[in-house]
Formats: C-alpha cells, structure tokens, sequence
C-alpha cells in the first residue's frame, strides 16, 4: 500500500523492484529547502547567459509588432491565396505547446500518475507562457489591433453584435477560456507553496510580497479539506477544457469547405499533434533546467523515461493519423480531397512544399521511434537535442495544413507560392524570446516544484497503513 | 498582544499528527485545528468536516455560465438585432455550442475557486497563529494543533497538559 504512494506505478508484490518517486530518500524539509534556495540562492551564471539570450531576442516582439501595427499586414508573407501562413502556423503550434502542460497537470493527476507531481508546475509554466505568445498571432493578424476590443460582447455605438456561429469567434472564447482558467488553475495550485515560500525567504519586501501572494494559507486542516476537492474539480474542469481548446482551434479549418482542411479527424489530429509537441518542448525546459539547478533526486531518470514513453505512444498516434488522412482522402472518393492530400502536398512534380510534408512525417512518425531503446531515453544530453526534432515536426506538420491547404485552389490562375518575408520569422523569433525569457523568470522567482504534492508522495506522508485507505479510493477523495 | 489566542503543540509526522487529533476530537474539544505542509487525509473527520458544497458550487457556477451565455446569444442574434449572416438561421445551437462550452467551463472554474475561498475565509492575510515563531514549519515539514482559548474545554493548564501527553512538542500559547 505504502508502495503505490511512493514508487512509479502501482505495487504487485514483490515481484519487480520499483524506483522511489524521490530518489536518495529526501525529506520534507530538504525539498521546500531545495526549492526555496533556487529563490533564496544567488542566481547560476548559466542562468544570466540564457535570460541574456532569450531577452534580447524577445524585444523583436515589440518590435515585429510596433512595426506591423504602424506599416500593415503587408509586411508579412501572407498574400491573396494564401491569407493563413506564418502568423495561423505559429498560432496552432504555441496552442499545441500548451497542451501537454494541462495534459500532465490535469488528466495525469486525474488518472493518478503521481510521478507527474514533480513536473506539473513547470509544464504548467510552460503552457501559460505558450498561450501568451500563441495569443498574439491571431490578436495581431485581424489587422487593425486597436479595434480587438470588438470581440468583446459589449453593445457598440451602432448595436451589431458579434457572429456567435463563426469558428474564429470559437477561438476568441477557446483560447481566452483555456488562458485564464489555467493561469487560475497554475495560481491556485502554486497558493500552498507560495506560502512556504513566504516562510522561507529572507527580506522584508519577498516576504511581503510572497505573503500577499500566498493570500494568508496557513495549512489548516479545514482548508485543506476545500482545497482539494477545488483542485480535484478544476483538474476535472482542466481536462475538459483542453481537448475542446485544440478541438476548437481544428475546427478553424474543418468547417471551411477547402480539401485538406474539411475532415472531422481533426480534433483529434491536433490534440494528439499538440500534446505529443508539448512534450517535446518540455524536454528541451526540464533537461536543462535539471541539469544546470541539479534537480535529479526529484525529477529522476525515471521521470524522463516516462515522459519518452509518451512521447512515443503520441509519435504513434500521429503516425497513425497521418496514414487515416491519406486512408479517408482516398476512401471518400473525392477527387480534390485525393489531389490535395495525396498529389498537392506529397509529391515533388505536384506540390512546391512537398519536402515540408516529408519531414513532418519524419520527424514526428519516425524519428521519436528511436526512443524505444533504453539507452536513447537514458542519455539525457541526446534526448535534449533529439526533441527540437519533434518541435521542428509539429511546427512542420502546422505549417504543411495551412499553407499546403490553400496555395492551391480550384483555379490555376489564383495559384500563388507563400515566401516568408523576414518579418515573419523575426516576429516568430521573438514570441521565441518572450517564452523562454517568461519561463527563466519562472524558474528565478516562482516554486518550481508542487512541493506539496511531492511532499504527498513520501512515505511519511501517508498516516494509513491498513486497507481501509484504498477502500477509501486513494489519496485524493 | 496580550490576548491568549489559543495553544498549539508540534507533532513530527503526519501519522502523530492524526492519532492526536483523533484523541483531541474524542476529548470534545470543538474550536481546534490543525495545521499541516500537505493534506493529511482522515484528519477532517476529526475536525468534523461534513460533505463539501464545493463541488455543488462548481456545478452551479458551470449551470450559471451556460445559462447566462446562452440567454447573451439568444438575445444579441435573435432578439436585439437579427442579422443573417451567410443564409443561415439566427440561432443554432450546434454552432454556438463550442462558445458556450467555454463560457460554462470558465464560470464554473472561477467560481469553484471563489468558493473555495469562500468557505476557507480566505484571503487573511493575518492570523494569530502566525504569532506562533514555531509555526514558519507548517509550511515545510512540521505538523501542529491549535486549540482556540475560545473553547469551551479550553483551560490552560489542563489543555497544555493534554496536548503534552498526545506527545506534542513546543506546546506554547499563543497571543493574539
């Protein structure tokens, strides 16, 4: 029983040794004392080089954005034929970064995977800071920004109101539900640890401000008793919000009329898409941030190599979808739908993008494939550059939708090749720049860890012992 | 300062911590709490915690934001000004569903946090316990009980006494 609490998986016996969740038998006392000093402490050389880095290129966001507010859509590739390029690209792939965060700190606390404790605070930071910078895409993309605010509900001087039945007025509700009630969902889980910061830290100004932070929690009893089953039905509210967010999102495209992009595999293809490209990402935060902050008795080998697991069911999964598309495209009997998925996107006599469809094959099918190998998902070091291939792969497999999808229609002469111009990818470079810059911020003054539900998987921490604990229904009823 | 808010006592691990406030509830004190790093379950039966509202709140909040958005659909598109757009029908639910499903899950996520709050009486920023110097530690590593003076039990010597024989270390009074 104790076993279940503090191991990978659940216990049968004694038949397999199972790793600790918490590797070198640390205490309560040293994680909050851990994950305090990564405040407290003098900050890493490492860590001044990369804010460095990602600072100086996230001021291209304002930039990019000053200069297209003040100069015009123009300024970016996009043209007639192909209005959705970059800016929509960008937009899908950040949303889809988001996913695995809410992915982990929802439906795997929900399913019980306690090994998920130690990395949901910062796949939550990651999916907050991604749906910032996907945010800005669509926001900056209407054209006229200053007039964002029509999107708003309010009654205008001329009382038309908003189209409730347009999908792109579906993502202005999606993607601001999914911002705020997993900012809401991040905050209220940090409240606990936010406090044994407050305990902690040394000067008068942290301690007030971490206090004020951590709204007075005092750990009593009563409110424990509310708190989690708030954390309980939010993480419920959580995973049902982000399958529907990525659903949404597909549905831009799969309630048009253009081949490629009316196929109701969609939803699921970008939560797959999404989850499997989050977790890329959060390879390439969590090694580095393991390594350089010495994190390796909380998130262990273990971890790792549960999260390569993942990754790989997530490859498959798109493997899968990709070979349903080209299977309904030719099964539907349609013939632009067989043209456009199979001769227009795949071929090199047919489509101008035909590579762009090959490595996103590749590198989202095929290359993660390698990580069924147990030395692959032990190298650390390896893993970190292997997983900007999936990153590449799913920014890919977004772009090769979109633009594959409409540089050609029905008429030859309304053909037209997308060029991006270096606004584009400048702009791109920055939301880059503004999400890591967010995330080493995050790393300097925020808990980086869900202390208490680290600290809720030490053997210490369960006061039963006796059946009578399961028949309860575990640690979170 | 000199208002005898109550008197805590540390306990070393959660397993203490439970079979103390088991004795404390048998006992019959009333007006007591404990305080611990992470939730230490079987506790709120001894702190005579009843089924939660919280989840009611949280479906009552999701109910509110269904309603209230589609009634802001209802009116805007059908009522206060009709327009059709691209020959199709005012309303339709399946084509404002996806908005109010996210409009539900919002409302319901805001307000099952409200009341949470709501029923911890939370944010308070100050609280006598934090008077305590012992009590930086219920955030990290330690476990306490409080017993407010306010109980009728309560009486000084003895309920130090009795925290004591739980095995509580640092039984101390607390000032308000």
């Amino acid at each position: 029983m104790n076993e279940e609490v503090t191991t990978f998986g659940p216990a049968r016996g004694n038949v397999m040794e199972r790793k600790p969740l918490i590797a070198n038998s640390r205490s309560a006392k040293w994680i909050t004392a851990h994950t305090v000093g990564l405040i407290e402490g003098k900050p890493l050389r490492i860590w001044w080089i990369l804010l460095t880095i990602s600072s100086a290129l996230a001021l291209f966001l304002p930039l990019e954005l000053t200069y297209l507010v003040s100069t015009g859509v123009g300024i970016w590739g996009s043209n007639n034929t192909v209005a959705w390029a970059w800016d929509i690209t960008n937009f899908v792939w950040w949303v889809g970064i988001a996913h695995a965060g809410t992915a982990i700190s929802a439906i795997f606390f929900l399913t019980r995977q306690k090994w998920t404790n130690a990395i949901n605070r910062i796949a939550e930071a990651m999916t907050i800071f991604a749906i910032g910078c996907a945010g800005v895409f669509p926001a900056f993309h209407v054209g006229r920004v200053w007039m964002v605010w029509f999107l708003n509900p309010a009654p205008y001087y001329n009382d038309i109101w908003q189209n409730f039945k347009s999908p792109l007025f579906w993502d202005v509700f999606a993607v601001t539900a999914y911002l705020t009630v997993s900012a809401l969902f991040w905050y209220y889980g940090m409240i606990p640890d936010l406090a044994s910061v407050r305990d902690k830290v040394s000067g008068k100004v942290r301690k007030i401000a971490y206090g004020i932070a951590a709204l007075g929690w005092r750990g009593s009893g009563r409110h424990w008793f509310y708190y989690e089953k708030g954390y309980v039905l939010l993480a419920g509210i959580c995973s049902a919000l982000v399958f529907s967010v990525c659903g949404i999102v597909s549905m831009d495209f799969a309630t048009s009329v253009i081949p490629g992009w009316h196929t109701t595999i969609f939803p699921m293809y970008f939560g797959v898409g999404a989850v499997y490209g989050g977790f890329a990402m959060l390879f390439i935060l969590i090694i580095p941030t393991r390594h350089f902050f010495k994190l390796h008795d909380l998130i262990t080998e273990k971890h790792i190599d549960n999260m390569c697991k993942v990754t790989i069911i997530m490859s498959l999964c798109i493997g899968y979808i990709y070979l349903m598309e080209y299977f309904t495209a030719y099964y539907s009997g349609n013939p632009y739908e067989w043209w456009l998925v199979f001769f227009n996107r795949s071929t090199p006599s047919g489509a101008p993008y035909w590579w762009c469809f090959w490595i996103m094959v590749s590198f989202n099918a095929i290359v993660p494939q390698i990580l069924w190998f147990k030395a692959v998902r032990r190298n650390t070091l390896f893993l970190f550059f292997l997983m900007f291939i999936p990153s590449i792969g799913m920014w890919y497999e977004r772009f090769v939708i979109i633009v594959t999808g409409i540089q050609r229609d029905y008429l030859p002469s309304s053909w037209h090749y997308f060029v991006p111009t270096i606004n584009d990818v400048l702009l791109y470079i920055g939301t880059i720049g503004f999400f890591f810059t967010a995330f080493l911020l995050f790393l300097r003054f925020l808990p980086i860890f869900n202390m208490v539900e680290v600290k809720n998987t030490l053997p210490e921490a369960n006061p039963h012992h006796d059946a009578n604990h399961e028949a309860k229904g575990g640690s979170h009823e | 300062m000199s208002k005898l808010y109550g008197i805590g006592a540390q306990f070393d691990s959660a397993a203490s911590l439970l079979a103390a406030a088991e004795k404390v509830r048998e006992a019959g004190y009333r007006r007591w709490d404990t305080h611990s790093p992470f939730p230490v379950h079987g506790i709120e039966q001894s702190l005579g915690m009843q089924r939660s509202f919280v989840s009611a709140i949280g479906l009552l909040g999701g109910i509110g934001g269904f309603i209230g958005i589609l009634a802001l659909i209802l009116y805007t598109s059908k009522i206060n000004y009709p327009l059709v757009v691209q020959g199709k029908p005012y309303f339709s639910l399946a084509a404002t569903f996806p908005i109010m499903f996210e409009v539900t899950i919002i409302a319901s996520a805001f307000i099952t946090v409200g009341g949470v709050f709501l029923f911890c009486l939370l944010p308070r920023l100050y609280h006598p316990v934090f008077n305590w110097d012992k009590f930086a530690r219920a955030t990290d590593d330690a476990f306490f009980v409080v017993i407010d003076a306010g109980d009728p039990l309560f009486d000084e010597a003895l309920t130090a006494k009795f925290l004591s024989e739980l095995g509580g270390k640092n039984v101390e009074l607390i000032e308000e």
